[in-house]
C-alpha cells in the first residue's frame, strides 16, 4: 500500500496498518490482503466480487474489519460481502470505503453487504465514508445493508459520512424476528453540490422486537439530502424513527418518514426536525468568547459526534 | 468597571426600550429591578452586545465597547448568564464548562463547578446539554458555566427563575465564593428581595428609564412598601 491508500484506511478504520484478528482489505478493485481467525473465517467469492465472513457460533469481542480504498481514478465495482454471525455471539464488525480521486474519470464503489444473525447474537457494525483528492471525476459510493436479525438479535449500526463523497445513496434494509433488536446511527454532512440519498425500511415481523433510526445530518453550501425511512409494525414492537438536520447557505434536506402499524400492539414513533443552526446556540457560545466561525464548528461538531 | 453613558435602545418597529440610561457598574453586587417591560433584559443584552445600542456609548474598564462584537465584548471580560438557557444537541455539560474555561477542563476540574451550583458533577458531567434536561438543571449548568469563565463583569439574568428545589441560600452562595473568586463585579437582574437584599446598589428601571438608583437600606423599604404594581413582583423567597 502507499501512502495515499495507508491515509484513506487510517480515515475509514482507524488502522495504522494491518489489523490484528480477521480482516480483508481490498485496494483498487481486488482484494489486497486477508486473514482469518480461528473463529472468523473469511473466503473469497468465486462467482462474483465479495467475500463471504463466517463467525463462528458463540465467538465473543473479536471484531472483522474489511475496508475498501480507492486511489485510482475510474474504477467502478460492486461488492458483495455476507456476514454469517452464529448464535449468541458478540463482535464488532468496521466495514468503510475511502476513495482518493486524482483524476478525471468517476470512481464507484458500491457494496451490498448482507448479515444474517442468528439467535442472539450480537453485532456492532461500524461504517465510514470518506473521499478526497483534486480530480474532476466524482467519487461515488452507493452502499446497500441488508438485515435479518433472528430471535434475540441485537445489531448496532454506526455509519457516517462526513467529507468529500460527491454522491451517495444509502440503502438499509432489515427483518426483525422475535425479540430483536436494530439500533442505527447515521451521520451525514455535504458540501458542495453533494447529493446524498439515504433509505431505510425496517419490516419489524417478530414479537416484541424493536427499532430505533437516528439520522443527524448537516447540509453546507448548495447540496443535497433526502432522508426516506419506511417502518413496517407487523407485530407488537417499538419502532422509532428520529430524522434530526441543520441546513446552510443554499442546501436542502428533505425527511420523508412513513411508519406503518399493521398490528394493534405496534407502536411506531417518527421524529423529524430540519432548520437552520439556531441563533441562539450561536449567541451562546459567542458570549462564551468563541467567534461565529468557532460558535458553528462547535455546534456542527458536537451535532454530529 | 462598567460605564453606560446615554444609552437608548429602539426596536427596528421605532419602539424605544430603553431611554438614556446613564450608569456606573463598579460595586461587588449591583441588581437591577423593576417591573416587567421596564427594560431590564434588555439593558443586559445591549452591555452583552447582543443586541446594539441605537445610541450612546458603553465604556468597560474605560474602553470604548459599543460596537463591538459580543465576541470581542466576551474575551474583554463581559460574562452572561441567560435567563433561559439554551439548549444543544451533541454537546456536552463539560464541553460547554470546557468552552467557558477557555480550556478543556478535566472532568475533575468541571466538576467542581458543577458541585458548586448542586449538582451532581458525575452524573451531568458527560450529558448532552438537551430537552432531557429539566429547566433548573439548564439554569444550573448556565450559571456554572459563567462561573468557569471567572469575568471581571458577569451579568446573571434573573437567576432564580426555573431553580426550582435548589435554595436562594445556595444561589447566594454562588455569587458569593464568585465574587471571593475572581474579584469581579456582579450583576444581577431580580425581582427577588432576598437576592436585592445582598447588593451593594439597587438599580430600579421603569419604562426603559433609571427610575432610582441607591443602596438597599435607600431603596428597598419603598420597593417593598410601595403597593404598587411593581411591589407585587418582590416576593419573600421562594421559586416563581
Amino acid at each position: 500500500m502507499d501512502a495515499i491508500q495507508r491515509q484513506l484506511l487510517e480515515q475509514v478504520a482507524d488502522l495504522h496498518g494491518v489489523p490484528s484478528g480477521a480482516y480483508s482489505i481490498r485496494v483498487n478493485g481486488r482484494l489486497d490482503s486477508k486473514a482469518s481467525s480461528e473463529n472468523i473465517t473469511i473466503v473469497q467469492k468465486t462467482d462474483k466480487p465479495g467475500i463471504d465472513i463466517y463467525i463462528a457460533p458463540g465467538t465473543k469481542n473479536e471484531s472483522v474489519h474489511i475496508p475498501v480504498v480507492l486511489s485510482q481514478a475510474g474504477i467502478k465495482e460492486l461488492v458483495y460481502n455476507d456476514f454469517h454471525i452464529g448464535a449468541d455471539c458478540d463482535v464488532v464488525i468496521v466495514a468503510g470505503c475511502g476513495i482518493h480521486n486524482g483524476g478525471d474519470e468517476d470512481s464507484d464503489h458500491s457494496g451490498i453487504h448482507r448479515f444474517v444473525l442468528d439467535k442472539n447474537a450480537r453485532v456492532k457494525y461500524v461504517e465510514k465514508h470518506y473521499g478526497d483528492g483534486n480530480g474532476n471525476g466524482k467519487r461515488i459510493m452507493n452502499p446497500t445493508t441488508e438485515c435479518e436479525l433472528g430471535e434475540g438479535a441485537y445489531m448496532e449500526m454506526e455509519t457516517a459520512q462526513i467529507k468529500g463523497v460527491d454522491s451517495t445513496s444509502r440503502t438499509t434494509k432489515a427483518k426483525l424476528d422475535k425479540g430483536a433488536t436494530l439500533i442505527v446511527r447515521e451521520k451525514l454532512m455535504t458540501h458542495g453540490d453533494q447529493v446524498a440519498e439515504t433509505y431505510f425500511e425496517v419490516d419489524m415481523d417478530g414479537e416484541d422486537c424493536s427499532a430505533h433510526l437516528v439520522s443527524r445530518s448537516v447540509a453546507k453550501d448548495r447540496s443535497k439530502q433526502v432522508f426516506t425511512s419506511v417502518m413496517n409494525g407487523n407485530a407488537r414492537c417499538n419502532g422509532r424513527s428520529e430524522c434530526d438536520a441543520i441546513i446552510m447557505d443554499e442546501a436542502s434536506v428533505g425527511a420523508v418518514p412513513q411508519v406503518f402499524a399493521n398490528h394493534i400492539d405496534a407502536s411506531m414513533v417518527h421524529e423529524a426536525a430540519i432548520g437552520k443552526l439556531a441563533g441562539d446556540q450561536l449567541i451562546k457560545l459567542m458570549t462564551l468568547g468563541l467567534t461565529e466561525q468557532e460558535a458553528e464548528e462547535q455546534i456542527i461538531n458536537g451535532f454530529l459526534k | 468597571m462598567l460605564e453606560l453613558i446615554n444609552v437608548s435602545y429602539k426596536t427596528p418597529e421605532g419602539k424605544l426600550i430603553i431611554d438614556n440610561i446613564n450608569l456606573k457598574v463598579s460595586e461587588r453586587f449591583v441588581a437591577i429591578t423593576g417591573p416587567n417591560g421596564s427594560g431590564k433584559s434588555t439593558l443586559a443584552k445591549l452591555i452583552a452586545g447582543i443586541i446594539p445600542a441605537s445610541e450612546g456609548k458603553i465604556l468597560f474598564n474605560g474602553e470604548d465597547i459599543t460596537n463591538m462584537s459580543i465576541t470581542e465584548r466576551a474575551q474583554k471580560g463581559i460574562g452572561f448568564a441567560f435567563q433561559q438557557p439554551v439548549r444543544f444537541k451533541g454537546l456536552t455539560v463539560l464541553d460547554l464548562i470546557s468552552i467557558a474555561a477557555g480550556k478543556r477542563l478535566s472532568q475533575t476540574a468541571a466538576c467542581e463547578y458543577l458541585s458548586e451550583v448542586g449538582l451532581c458533577a458525575k452524573e451531568y458531567v458527560n450529558r448532552e446539554i438537551n430537552s432531557s434536561l429539566s429547566g433548573g438543571e439548564l439554569k444550573r449548568i448556565e450559571i456554572a458555566m459563567v462561573n468557569a469563565r471567572s469575568t471581571p463583569l458577569t451579568i446573571f439574568d434573573e437567576p432564580e427563575a426555573g431553580i426550582d428545589l435548589w435554595s436562594f441560600n445556595s444561589l447566594i452562595k454562588v455569587f458569593e465564593n464568585m465574587y471571593e473568586r475572581n474579584k469581579g463585579s456582579i450583576m444581577i437582574i431580580s425581582h427577588q428581595e432576598r437576592i436585592l437584599n445582598i447588593a451593594d446598589k439597587i438599580v430600579m428601571l421603569k419604562g426603559g428609564k433609571v427610575d432610582a438608583i441607591g443602596s438597599k437600606d435607600e431603596l428597598l423599604p419603598t420597593l417593598l412598601g410601595k403597593g404598587s404594581v411593581s411591589a407585587a413582583c418582590y416576593k419573600q423567597g421562594g421559586a416563581e
